[in-house]
């Protein structure tokens, strides 16, 4: 059974207090096999409090598969991109280097690379992720459009970004402010707005340009 | 985003069409569904290309053995003479062609015996043993019967092919072959 198309991912990192929930309810899921597929990125702890939680983004045009020399990483019908599948990955990697979002991580002990696949044994029927079942400040949101849209009315989902010269939509949603005009978010130029060991102008690069600083 | 028809290559990252794209796009797809129709597209073409290979080989047998039938009648050659073996005694020779090894039996003053020398096992040459009336192959422990070449234990299931010979003018003749390949 597919993960119904009406229910999507919504990653809002402006309300993530960095308790680390997710991460270990992540490695209780089945398909995870005990590890944990979600990472707590903490950003500039000298400055600020604020984490951002880390799921796969499951794009339209996954860059890990694309780079996949052995056709090990798939995605299935409903849009979910799958973990290496076991007998193809020759754990070389690639996909790890590869993602934009640093989302894929090898299994040194198991020979392959595993990643957030979204709960597949979970959603596929019906029920939330894992971390988005855990989360108290529900940084980590799973539902339809309307419920987000009722929940979060400051807020608004995009799913558009680019690294460089990439450009990437994917099926999860990332929560930015209502009233920034941002379309799609450019990483590369808030990373590169960043000046070295300073974090002057706002709390970090990323969330200003989330709020529409500057960029579109 | 659903992926309903398998035959759709998956979004590439340039964006151009299906048809723009380069083979291997088609051939790796990224989509699941497509992967597994892909799969199940070789998987028949391997069954097919085996059942092929199998009628090809098939035919191929039936050649080989039209071939060994129209060559005829195996050729009459001495082989020993009556005296040169002692009862007991044995000797091996090459027949119908050079590396095709028989092994010959006195097994009473009146009675020869010979049998092709690969056991019907694996082909490892067989060793007469007149003193327990049987041939052993030492390989697997496979024993013929040295009276019939029948099989009696071990691996081997198939008799070893006998020859027919002829005693005239004091000189063992080969004359043929009862059944079997030698």
């Amino acid at each position: 059974m597919p993960v119904p198309e009406s229910q999507e991912f919504f990653v809002d990192p402006g309300r993530c207090i960095g308790c680390n929930a997710c991460v270990q309810a992540c490695s209780e899921c089945d398909t995870h096999k005990g590890y944990s597929m979600i990472q707590l990125d903490i950003l500039d702890r000298a400055s600020s409090p604020q984490t951002i939680p880390v799921v796969c983004m499951h794009c339209d045009s996954p860059t890990c598969a694309e780079v996949c020399p052995a056709d090990a990483i798939k995605r299935t019908a409903d849009g979910v991109v799958q973990s290496a599948r076991k007998p193809r990955c020759i754990a070389c990697n690639n996909c790890v280097l590869a993602c934009p979002f640093g989302v894929p991580k090898m299994n040194t002990g198991m020979h392959l690379m595993m990643k957030c696949d979204m709960c597949y044994d979970r959603t596929s029927v019906g029920k939330k992720p894992m971390c988005a079942s855990v989360c108290p400040s529900q940084a980590l949101f799973y539902g339809t459009r309307e419920q987000i849209e009722k929940l979060r009315p400051s807020s608004r989902p995009i799913h558009s970004f680019r690294f460089g010269q990439q450009e990437i939509t994917t099926k999860v949603n990332l929560m930015v402010p209502r009233r920034s005009a941002l379309v799609a978010l450019d990483v590369g130029a808030a990373l590169r707005l960043a000046p070295a060991g300073d974090s002057a102008g706002g709390v970090d690069p990323l969330l200003d340009a989330m709020d529409g600083g500057g960029l579109q | 985003m659903r992926i309903d028809n398998p035959d759709s290559v998956s979004r590439s990252p340039d964006g151009r069409p299906d048809a723009d794209q380069p083979l291997w796009r088609e051939q790796f797809p990224i989509d699941w569904p497509t992967d597994e129709f892909r799969s199940r597209r070789d998987f028949t073409k391997l069954l097919g290309l085996t059942s092929l290979a199998f009628v090809a080989g098939q035919i191929w047998i039936a050649v080989l053995a039209f071939r060994r039938r129209a060559t005829g009648a195996l050729p009459t050659r001495r082989i020993a003479s009556v005296d040169e073996l002692a009862v007991g005694g044995s000797k091996v020779f090459d027949y119908p062609r050079a590396g095709a090894t028989c092994v010959l039996t006195r097994v009473a003053a009146e009675r020869f015996v010979a049998y092709g020398q690969k056991c019907t096992h694996l082909s490892c040459p067989v060793i007469p043993k007149p003193e327990q009336n049987c041939l052993r192959c030492p390989c697997h422990e496979g024993v013929f019967d040295l009276a019939t070449g029948q099989p009696l234990s071990g691996p081997p299931r198939r008799p070893l092919p006998r020859l027919r010979l002829e005693v005239r003018d004091a000189g063992v003749f080969a004359v043929g072959v009862e059944e079997g390949i030698l």
